[in-house]
């Protein structure tokens, strides 16, 4: 039988049964909707994750207190290692591969000023700050290393401190009282949104670290040290040479577990895309389960629909169709059905993501190659679930299918 | 129909039906030719292996054993696709139960032999379509199901099926065997009026009424056959039609 008529009894035969033609693709539809809902907000949350990492600023090395490995194990010894100031004079002092060094004091602070007062975090840092988190001014400057050696009272402010305290004027020049002292604003950040973890990144106050660690925060040690590698070729160099002067500093001996851990922004983006992409993963193939059981129903009615047209069956073999015709025809039944099934269900997984993202706020994306992936596996599900009915109807006897009623 | 050369020819042609415990022997040896152009009746009461038989003669079943040659081809030998294809070419069916598949107008029922064969160019299939519609007189029905037409127009659509693909043998079991007296002999007339065009014809009846419009009765006893007879006077079923002669005959079948 040629192609074209074989698909045009294919057809004939899937639309004189709609009920069973809309049951037989439901599993599928809501399969590959499944699919693309899932692994779109899995891939959103991945770009997102990944703009966010990126965003935290480029050749950007941190340093934090405490061992990476058995954290938490070591209670009793960690719990007393703190980073200081003088680890930042030594890093200063004797890095080769560091174009800027900032520590990061913070302090959760009450701001009183302009038309109210807001809870906020005040972050202590050096003058080279904004170069090394790439962040940008949109109005106003930024402190100098004048001001970090004279504790200038002066700071910076997130986006979110200038709509509920000074939704009216202009902020830089207007004074806010941090914890009771004073500080002149002195300039403005550029909005920034949320993070990917959903924090506020706008809801900042930036001051330098001197004024901060000596008259807001009160403890003996900084938060984080913060650096910028002078190229990105020289990343693994650059975290070498802060790990071997931070030893220097603490004084550790030679095989003694580090009391600090350095990383760059590369381990903590693969860390991050790491857990998303197990999330899409994860998210994937539960849909894949939906997928995969749409398949058996759509063998299960193939089977059915075999037994209920064996006599057909019997008509078209006597009037001269061969085995292959037979199993072609049924055959394509199933791959129409699981393709029309896909088609509808990308179209119902497009829509329902558009549904999810406007609930929720989440990010999504959908990816070209995942709907065709998940079309296409919807394809291939026909085959293989079509192929063991199909083959039985081929394989019927003549007269057999003929008498049965 | 003047052409003498055998279009069925069977040596000692036997089927066993073999369900595991049981064989039923439904054909014990059948030597038998038909030629070109005959309109043969094949009678017997049920079981002798009526059916058995032309399920052989249609190329839907192998023999058992001994030799069956259809248009000299012997069938013993052929593969199921090539016995498919046979049958698609050589062979029309027309059943008791008329086997039109529902939901399916009349003439997507009578293209479909055609649709499984090679080579037929696309646009003569309408055409083949029609013209076999039109030889059994059911231009105007085309369109209709089969749930839309009576019991004889159902078996008319069934014939055109059979001779859209322009058969050597028309095959056909108790065609009648649903229909009324007056429907029947309407069949009748049809199939005489087909093998007065030249195409082989054997159709399995219990009614010697209609046998008599075959001009060969074969009648079969226990798979084996007694009988085989050529009839020098068949009746003409258009005329019997015309003369009403046919409500003389007693008891057979539903007045109309
Ligand atoms: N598929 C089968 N399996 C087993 N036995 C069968 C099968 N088909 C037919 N038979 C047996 O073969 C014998 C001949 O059957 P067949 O159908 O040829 O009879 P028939 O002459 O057509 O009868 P009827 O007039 O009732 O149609 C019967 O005894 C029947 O029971
Ligand atoms: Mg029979």
């Amino acid at each position: 039988m040629k192609w074209k008529n074989l698909i045009k009894v294919a057809f004939k035969s899937i639309v004189k049964n709609k009920l069973r033609t809309l049951l037989t693709m439901l599993g599928i539809i809501i399969g590959v909707g499944a699919v693309i809902v899932m692994v779109a907000i899995g891939k959103g949350a991945e770009q997102r994750i990944q703009n966010q990492i990126s965003s935290m600023g480029t050749n950007l090395i941190m340093v934090f207190p405490g061992s990476s490995q058995q954290r938490g194990v070591h209670m009793g010894s960690d719990q007393g290692v703190r980073l200081t100031l003088d680890d930042v004079e030594w890093l200063k002092k004797n890095s080769t591969l560091l174009e800027a060094i900032s520590p990061v004091v913070r302090s959760g602070v009450q701001v009183i000023g302009g038309s109210g007062n807001w809870n906020s975090s005040v972050y202590g840092v050096s003058e080279g700050y904004l170069a090394i988190r790439d962040w940008k001014l949109s109005s106003g400057d930024f402190f100098t290393a004048n001001d970090i050696r004279a504790q200038s009272k002066i700071c910076v402010i997130g986006q979110t401190l200038v709509k509920n305290l000074f939704a009216n004027e202009d902020p830089v020049g207007q004074q806010l009282r941090l914890r009771n002292v004073p500080f002149r604003v002195i300039g403005v950040l550029k909005e920034r949104g949320q993070s990917a973890f959903g924090q506020d990144q706008d809801d900042v106050i930036i001051a330098p670290y001197s004024t901060v660690y000596y008259r807001l925060s009160g403890q003996p040690h900084i938060h984080q040290i913060l650096a910028r590698a002078a190229s990105l070729n020289q990343m693994e160099q650059a975290q070498a040479e802060i790990t071997s002067i931070m030893r220097e500093s603490h004084k550790l001996a030679e095989g003694e577990d580090a009391d600090f851990t350095v990383r760059n922004q590369t381990d903590i983006a693969s860390t991050a895309q790491e857990t998303t992409r197990v999330l899409t993963i994860l998210l994937a193939s539960i849909a894949s389960i939906s997928l995969l059981v749409g398949g058996i129903g759509i063998m299960n009615i193939m089977l059915v629909s075999v037994t209920e047209r064996t006599h057909e069956i019997g008509i078209r073999m006597a009037v001269g169709a061969r085995s292959r015709d037979i199993l072609v025809q049924f055959l394509i039944e199933a791959i129409v059905l699981s393709l029309s099934g896909g088609l509808i269900g990308v179209m119902i997984g497009f829509g329902a993501t558009y549904i999810v993202h406007l609930a929720t706020d989440w990010n999504t994306v959908i990816a070209l190659e995942n709907v065709l992936l998940s079309f296409g596996f919807a394809g291939a599900v026909g085959v293989f679930f079509g192929y063991y009915p199909a083959r039985k109807a081929a394989a019927l006897n003549p007269i057999e299918a003929l008498r049965y009623e | 129909m003047n052409s003498k050369e055998a279009v069925i020819r069977t040596e000692g042609v036997t089927k066993i039906y073999d369900s595991g415990e049981v064989q039923v022997e439904a054909l014990k040896g059948i030597n038998l030719a038909i030629n070109t152009g005959e309109m043969v009746a094949i009678m017997g009461a049920s079981g002798s292996g009526k059916s058995t038989m032309l399920n052989i003669f249609g190329c839907l079943d192998y023999p058992s054993s001994g030799d069956y040659f259809l248009d000299g081809i012997h069938v013993n030998d052929l593969d199921r696709d090539q016995l498919a294809d046979i049958r698609n070419r050589k062979i029309g069916f027309v059943f008791q139960g008329f086997n039109l598949l529902a939901r399916t107008t009349a003439f997507e029922n009578v293209e479909l032999p055609l649709l499984y064969t090679r080579n037929v160019p696309n646009q003569d299939i309408g055409l083949l379509t029609s013209q076999a519609l039109e030889r059994v007189g059911l231009t105007d029905r085309a369109h209709h199901y089969p749930n839309q037409l009576s019991g004889g127009q159902q078996q008319r659509v069934a014939i055109a099926r059979a001779l859209v693909n322009q058969p050597a043998i028309i095959l056909a079991d108790e065609p009648t065997g649903n229909l009324d007296t007056r429907t029947s002999i309407e069949i009748m007339a049809t199939f005489q009026e087909l093998n007065c065009q030249g195409i082989t014809i054997i159709l399995v009846t219990h009614e010697h009424d209609l046998a008599d419009y075959c001009r060969r009765v074969i009648e079969f006893r226990d798979g084996l056959i007694i009988r085989d007879q050529a009839l020098s006077q068949p009746h003409d079923a258009a005329k019997d039609l015309e003369t009403g002669q046919w409500k003389t005959f007693a008891g057979q079948g539903v007045p109309s």
